[in-house]
């Protein structure tokens, strides 16, 4: 009988691992794989072509804080992100609630402020910079007709990374009010009400006390995944500037390594460096902000 | 403490669909009225409009004959429990129960975050606060719940929190929107023991919408039964099924359905189903229709014509198609063998009960003292019926 009891048990064990080890193989090859195949690149002096390699130790990582452009490839990032995190999550929960209300015209809005994150950037890029061009462009003409002067958005390196974080902020809006919008339609009309009978009845407090609370589960999804996309901002960089105006961030900077240079070893290395902190960017939010989130 | 309540004239529609019509009731100081209705009727629209969550289209509400509808819902001296509960997932029990005085203790300004620290005197207010939860809390022995959110809660602790959140500001008129249909049954009969004793220990009027007709009988001083925006009677449970205003009253009330039978006056001024007829003081056009109703515990059984325990007037002879045993009583379908094989449903004690079994043939018999019977507009006609002369 008891013998019986661990032959089953041990059959299920197989079965279930037998069943879970093609998503495990998978798992491995996609992801663990070409991680340490990377955490190896980055110990060494590899360059693209090479014959040969040499064993570097940590050296490659000693030599990223002391590089020049990495370092201020990492303050771009970072000014950029702290343009496009606060102004991407509370200009698009502004928008979700000024549109949530709309009946007839909410598709509307909503297509209008989607239709960013479905255009290629690559494409918008060029509109871009037609309209942030310091003589044709539109915007100067704007600040000159109300007495401003005109300002190279692109080519002042005080101005470029504003400047590409307002196009980041104008294409993630839209996806951020989508989530925020089906947060919005989560809140049941009741516990407005009853928030009525209680007396909650300014905007400001039922916003306050209902639905920045009860959104906290989306705002840490938007938030995260802003952050992370913020993090690897690129494309307008590649498409804008390349990087000219002293405007590298830090996808580009490792782009510039890997794929111009050739070095994949030192690219490996700050590869390696900006997963550490998008990794623990992301767990602080999830870690900080999990327990405030109430999951209904 | 309790305050009279009365709705006079309400209409409410949404755009074509008229949710109210004309609608009025008057609710004395204390009591415990049921708006009862199937879903759609209105019931929960009244009560949102008496809330203040709704503007009616045209009436007026009063509170003590003073009009409340210039008020917003948390100056209208109310409190309304919802069916979903409604509790602020985000909060502790403690701040749920405390959000209304909250937000009526402090001035805008005190009561917002980081300010709310700082302003003086919120510390005093906030112990009277406390006092005022706790009190509330014990009073529904939930006081030591007061820490956990309500995602903690089983359902039956949820809705003592809402009560708790209605009760602690000592409104004069509890508004209850089917409060129990989201507790199993057995958690439903000892909470609506618990409403029924909260009633009489606070003293205030209750206003209770359900479309279960148990809830509204068993608890209520007074039901309004409405249907399609209407009130369709206004009256005390034993009226409402003993007396039913009309026909669609007669059958919402009483479980199983009240047995109706279609009757065409004929040119005697007599009653005739075809099968037996019936008279009485009646004034009505020849061939208009008439409907008799009987409920199914009027009805006696007897295994042969002559043997039935108590004087019937009239007798049919009905086969038996089903059968259910609810321990304490049988309730059964008899299709009469001649005329129309309209089913009838009879309700009998399990004692006075001769077995039967599906198939069987027995004689069901009654006394037209307890037959209602409606006119043609289906309102109810006080008139004594006597078993009709073939003359």
């Amino acid at each position: 009988m008891k013998s019986n009891q661990n032959d089953a048990e041990f059959r299920l064990a197989w079965i279930g691992m037998g069943l879970a080890a093609p998503a495990g193989f998978l798992l491995a090859i996609l992801y663990v794989l070409p991680l340490l195949c990377l955490l190896l690149l980055s110990l060494t002096d590899y360059e693209l072509g090479a014959t040969t390699l040499r064993w570097l130790g940590t050296e490659n990582f000693q030599r990223a804080w002391q590089d020049p452009v990495f370092i201020r490839s990492l303050k771009n990032t970072l000014v950029y992100m702290s343009i496009v995190i606060p102004g991407g999550v509370l200009l698009s929960l502004l928008v979700a609630l000024l549109i949530h209300q709309r009946v007839r015209s909410r598709s509307f809005y909503e297509v209008i402020y989607f239709l960013p994150v479905t255009s290629t950037m690559i494409a918008m890029a060029t509109v871009w910079q037609f309209l942030l061009h310091p003589k044709l462009g539109f915007i100067n003409a704007a600040l000159k007709a109300v007495g401003l002067g005109e300002t190279a958005f692109i080519t002042d390196p005080s101005w470029v990374i504003p400047s590409l974080a307002l196009i980041g902020l104008w294409q993630m809006i839209g996806f951020n009010m989508i989530i925020y919008l089906a947060g919005l339609s989560q809140i049941p009309q009741e516990i407005y009400e009853a928030a009525e009978v209680d007396g909650v009845h300014a905007g400001w407090e039922r916003f306050i006390h209902i639905t920045w609370p009860m959104l906290t589960p989306t705002t840490l999804f938007v938030v995260v995944t802003t952050c992370i996309s913020a993090f690897k901002v690129f494309d307008t960089v590649l498409a804008l500037t390349q990087g000219k105006s002293q405007s590298e961030v830090v996808l580009y900077a490792i782009y510039l390594e890997g794929f111009q240079y050739f070095k994949m070893g030192y690219a490996a290395a700050l590869t390696l460096i900006f997963l550490a902190l998008i990794f623990a960017a992301s767990s602080i939010q999830l870690l900080k902000m999990d327990k405030k989130a109430h999951y209904a | 403490m309790g305050s009279s309540l009365s709705v006079k004239n309400i209409s409410k529609g949404f755009g074509i669909n008229k949710a109210l019509v004309d609608v009025s009731l008057n609710i004395k100081p204390g009591e415990f009225v049921s708006l009862l209705g199937p879903s759609g009727c209105g019931k929960s629209t009244l009560l949102r409009i008496i809330a203040g969550l709704l503007n009616a289209d045209q009436g007026d509400v009063a509170l003590n004959d003073a009009s409340i509808l210039g008020l917003r819902p948390n100056e209208r001296n109310i409190a309304m429990v919802f069916q979903n509960y409604a509790l602020y997932p985000h909060m502790s029990v403690h701040d749920n129960i405390a959000t209304p005085l909250m937000m009526s203790s402090f001035p805008f300004w005190a009561r917002q975050p980081l300010i709310r620290n700082f302003w003086p005197g919120n510390r005093s207010t906030n112990l009277s606060i406390d006092e005022k939860v706790l009190s509330a809390a014990k009073g529904l022995q939930i006081e030591m719940l007061l820490d956990r959110k309500p995602s903690q809660l089983s359902g039956g602790q949820r809705q003592r929190v809402a009560l708790a959140r209605a009760m602690v500001r000592s409104p004069a008129v509890f508004l209850m929107d089917e409060p129990l249909s989201n507790l199993d049954a057995k958690l439903r009969i000892q909470i609506r023991e618990e409403l029924s004793q909260l009633h009489k220990s606070l003293g205030a009027t209750f206003l209770y919408v359900t479309h279960d007709q148990t809830e509204a009988l068993t608890l209520s001083d007074r039901v309004a039964v409405m249907d399609a925006g209407q009130v369709l009677q206004f009256d005390t449970p034993q009226n409402l099924y003993q007396k039913p205003a009309n026909l669609t009253v007669a059958q919402f009330i009483g479980s199983p359905q009240i047995n109706c039978w279609e009757m065409k006056a004929d040119s005697l001024g007599r009653l005739n189903q075809g099968e037996w007829l019936v008279q009485g003081n009646l004034q009505l056009s020849v061939n208009s229709k008439v409907t008799l109703a009987l409920r199914p515990e009027q009805i006696q059984v007897s295994l042969n014509a002559s043997e039935f325990s108590q004087v019937v007037d009239l007798r049919v002879k009905a086969r038996v198609t089903r059968l259910e045993n609810h321990g304490p009583e049988w309730i059964f379908w008899a299709e009469p063998t001649t005329g129309k094989p309209i089913p009838l449903i009879v309700r009998a004690s399990t004692k006075s009960m001769p077995k039967i079994s599906v198939g069987d043939i027995l004689w069901l018999g009654w006394l037209l003292q307890d037959c209602l019977i409606f006119d043609p507009q289906g309102q109810r006609l006080d008139i004594n019926l006597i078993p009709g002369s073939q003359a």
